[in-house]
């Protein structure tokens, strides 16, 4: 919470970079440099938000399930056709760890 | 006359069905609908080669009705544009004025449309991506009310506001496609009305589209319409829209139809609120690219998360990333309540406001886009300024509503869209207005 009071009025690169990291996206230092001054603008356009009042959200929704029956799913062969690589039948991902 | 355009990413042929309420027809379908066994890409070099093993269910309804599939329509990457110019797959161009862009992010639908390479298409609109293009290229394009049209088959940007619709020449057409796609869908829970071991399931219950022949409201009588004007989204418009869109409320006023201004303060916040929510949704939606199950592969070289890194930098374009990592910031610990939580609230207050103005007028009325397309390449350097463009579109989204961009002039050659806003699963409101028009 601390950290959400203060206001971004610029973006400094150390930021995107741990934003990057979280997302799971590598980025060279010119898009570093760049979405720092973009987001900048941009977060500061999303601080008006600030003036928006609470309002009660009564949505009126139920949630709507099937039966958990047995059905057809894709065949293994389906499944894997899109992978960039498999191996035996399952799909090959780099080590976890 | 379709290299020019670059209204395809992928131009193959799937036939349908011998006979049915489509047949004969043409249908272009935006490049994020699913289609068995031809490739499906969302514009982005992510899914350049992927090829998904079944049909979404429009698809399959549309090929069941005897239309003739002609191409998977080009696109902004995941729908993330107003201008079909963050396609991998290079921009489309505006058939009515090539240096100009389409509009987004439906753009290969629309030009498709508009340059009569196919007679239908079917897009997909999150802020205004079905809405803007058809406004930008001089066609017709709907928004189903959310729930109406299965999304069961759209590779998802941001689930809890996107819908795909028609866009069509006319307004009858673009009506005759939505009666094709709406309806219950087993496989997509938002659109279920018709089961009755569901929590929360009345008798009686039945879907909308059951209850509706949506072509036949497009009868142009307007007599005794009563139409609000929205003063926030008319005030910031160019002249030359503003211009265009009160002639064609003189129009309608002449064929019976009446009009009152309402004053929406929320709308103000609409833009911000839809960008904070579309990108926290994108960013949870697009973790599933990782380049093993899909997708360019990040290599073998590092551990999990250093090849996972390295697909999402080479499969993801910039716009792409660019809303995935605002997405991440904005639902990141310390900055949720901030962003997320009033992003909702003012969510709440768009569609509480646009139901009390609904409970006093049958439409509401607006420009689709305050702007006129733009030149290519004119809003690529500046995100905010693209963003902004969404001022009158997006508002619809975060309401749940229906509604329809219709043609409604020209301004200095380039057509101007009006749009109609009506009440949850009115859709046969905004078709007979908008049909007023034509």
């Amino acid at each position: 919470m601390s950290d959400a009071e203060e206001e971004p009025e610029s973006v400094d690169p150390e930021t995107v970079r741990h934003v990057a990291g979280l997302a799971r996206v590598d980025l060279d230092e010119g898009d570093v440099e760049r979405f720092a001054d973009q987001f900048a603008d941009i977060l500061g356009y999303f601080e008006t938000l600030d003036e928006v009042p609470e309002v009660d959200r009564d949505a009126d929704l139920a949630n709507v399930l099937r039966p958990d029956e047995e059905r057809e799913s894709l065949s293994q062969e389906e499944a894997l056709a899109n992978a960039p690589e498999s191996e035996e039948g399952y799909f090959k991902g780099p080590k976890v760890s | 006359m379709s290299a020019d355009l670059n209204a395809f990413v992928t131009e193959e042929r799937i036939e349908g069905a011998d006979d049915g309420p489509l047949a004969g027809r043409t249908v272009a379908v935006k490049d994020n609908i699913s289609t068995e066994g031809v490739r499906t890409t969302c514009g982005s070099e992510m899914l350049a080669d992927y090829v998904p093993p079944y049909d979404a269910t429009v698809v399959e309804r549309v090929k069941e009705a005897g239309a003739t599939i002609v191409g998977k329509a080009n696109m902004d990457e995941f729908g993330m544009g107003t201008t079909t110019e963050t396609s991998a797959f290079g921009p489309t161009r505006n058939p009515v004025e090539t240096d100009r862009v389409p509009g987004g992010s439906s753009g290969g639908s629309a030009a498709a449309v508009a340059a009569g390479e196919a007679d239908l298409a079917l897009g997909s609109d999150t802020g205004g991506s079905i809405r803007c293009p058809a406004a930008f290229c001089g066609v017709v394009g709907i928004k189903p009310t959310y729930g109406l049209v299965s999304r069961y088959g759209l590779v998802a940007y941001a689930n809890s506001l996107e819908q795909i619709g028609p866009i069509a020449p006319t307004v009858e057409e673009a009506a005759e496609l939505l009666d094709v796609i709406a309806g219950p869908d087993p496989n997509d829970a938002t659109t279920r009305f018709d089961d009755e071991d569901a929590a929360g399931w009345a008798a009686g219950d039945e879907h909308p589209a059951d209850a509706a022949t949506y072509a036949d409201a497009a009868d142009g009588d307007v007599d005794g319409l009563e139409i609000a004007v929205p003063n926030e989204l008319v005030e910031g418009a160019d002249e030359g829209v503003v211009e265009t869109f009160y002639d064609a409320l003189d129009d309608l006023e002449a064929q019976g139809a009446s009009y009152h201004e309402v004053s929406l303060p929320c709308v103000e916040y609409a833009v911000e609120a839809y960008y904070v929510i579309a990108m926290g949704e994108a960013s949870s939606n697009l973790a599933r690219f990782d380049g093993v199950r899909y997708g360019v592969s990040g290599g073998f070289d590092g551990d999990w998360n250093e090849a996972f890194a390295a697909s999402r930098d080479q499969g993801f374009g910039e716009e792409v990333k660019r809303r995935v990592l605002l997405g991440t910031y904005a639902l990141s610990a310390g900055y949720h309540d901030k962003y997320y939580r009033k992003a909702q609230d003012a969510r709440a207050w768009i569609k509480r406001d646009f139901d009390e103005a609904l409970s006093e007028a049958d439409v509401l009325a607006t420009p689709t886009m305050p702007v006129k397309p733009f030149r290519l390449g004119e809003s690529l350097d500046d995100p905010l300024r693209m963003y902004l463009a969404d001022a009158n579109t997006t508002p619809v989204n975060l309401a749940d509503l229906p509604a329809i961009s219709v043609p409604a002039g020209e301004s200095e050659g380039l057509p101007v869209g009006m749009q109609f806003v009506g009440p949850a699963f009115g859709e046969e409101r905004v078709i007979r207005a908008a049909s007023a028009l034509e």
